[in-house]
């Protein structure tokens, strides 16, 4: 006897997504899931927005990586509150994780979550965690051909940063092709070009950022 | 990729169906994955067959069917088939930005029992 099933798959993550999501909601908290290859910059881009607007705003930070709890450490020291996620080998966070760590931290105390999840262009991109936006990290030693090779991720970005502008000289990356490459496949996202460690550009992207949790606050 | 979650996934959406049809034995299911989702069949099948044994769907076939990637031009509308890849300008009025129908599905079709 055949049986009609069709069943979306990650059914299981949309639905725990969807409570996350309903959640933030409830309490006012945006969250952001960032997206990016390994050592393109998540941990330094979320520091350096920490930095910028830990004064102004309730953020606390989950890291998502397959081992460790070196990125979370980082965190902390710059004085907000981090769960580390250690996947234990999966490639990406999905909606499960994170309503574990959520049990740890209090969401009527927060206004900005930022999820940094695991290192890789791929997998993260199919999983709802039930965030705001999603943002995508990509930067200049990688070079400017990962729009046309990870499109997928590319397309679902609410915002992009282009990091490490500071190695523009030392590489023959090209802003214009890469500029382009992800405007075939996402014609609206705002592309901010910053150096996470060196501070360029940081405070657009920042201002950018606070307008939409100031708006999701209110 | 993440092949072994969705193996997972895949195991309880069909040990639950063939629950619910009252089956003894499922004999093959059925599952459609879109190219963009940049899932391997074969390793599917590797977990597949690693994680059936002891439950209903011991020994049972797995068929995958990959569904191709199809675009719609945000322009003018015309509906066309990219090579798996979302950076295709679209062949009539050479407008980047086209919307994505089909090659994003990752789903369990249907599966065979005995009941
Ligand atoms: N020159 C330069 N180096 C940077 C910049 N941002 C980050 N880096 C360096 O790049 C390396 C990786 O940065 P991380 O912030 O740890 O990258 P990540 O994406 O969090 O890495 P994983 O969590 O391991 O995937 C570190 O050595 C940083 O100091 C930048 O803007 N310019
Ligand atoms: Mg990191
Ligand atoms: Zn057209």
């Amino acid at each position: 006897m055949e049986v009609k099933v069709v069943q979306n798959i990650l059914k299981v993550n949309e639905k725990l997504a969807d409570e996350n999501r309903k959640l933030f909601a409830a309490k006012d908290v945006f969250v952001i899931d960032v997206m990016a290859s390994p050592g393109a910059g998540k941990t330094s881009t979320i520091l350096a927005t920490v930095d910028s607007l830990k004064d102004d705003v309730n953020i606390a930070v989950i890291e998502g990586d397959i081992a460790s709890k070196v990125d979370a450490e980082k965190i902390q020291e710059h004085g907000v509150e981090a769960v580390q996620i250690n996947t234990g080998g999966a490639c990406h966070l999905d909606g499960n994780m994170i309503q574990n760590a959520l049990q740890v931290l209090d969401l009527d105390a927060i206004d900005l979550l930022i999820v940094e999840n695991v290192g890789n262009l791929v997998c993260p991109a199919e999983f709802d965690l039930g965030q705001s936006m999603k943002l995508v990290i990509s930067s200049v030693p990688e070079g400017d051909d990962k729009p046309l090779k990870y499109p997928v991720i590319f397309t679902q970005a609410d915002a992009l940063i282009l990091n490490k502008v500071d190695m523009l000289e030392a590489t023959d990356f090209s802003e214009t092709a890469f500029e382009e490459g992800v405007r075939r496949l996402n014609p609206r996202a705002p592309i901010f070009k910053i150096s996470a460690t060196k501070g360029d550009g940081v405070e657009a992207w920042t201002e950018w950022l606070r307008e939409r949790v100031d708006a999701a606050s209110k | 990729m993440h092949e072994m979650s969705v193996t997972q996934n895949v195991m309880e959406i069909v040990l639950q169906q063939a629950k619910e049809a009252g089956a003894t034995r499922v004999k093959s299911v059925k599952l459609r994955f879109g190219t963009l989702t940049s899932i391997v069949p074969d390793c599917v099948a590797f977990y597949f067959e690693q994680m059936t044994p002891g439950t209903l769907a011991e020994g049972a076939k797995l068929d995958v069917e990959m569904v191709p990637l199809r675009l719609k031009c945000g322009q003018c509308g015309e509906e066309f088939e990219g090579q798996d890849e979302l950076d295709v300008t679209c062949p009539k009025c050479g407008n980047p930005f086209t919307e994505t129908l089909s090659g994003r599905e990752m789903e369990v079709a249907s599966i065979d029992v005995d009941t």
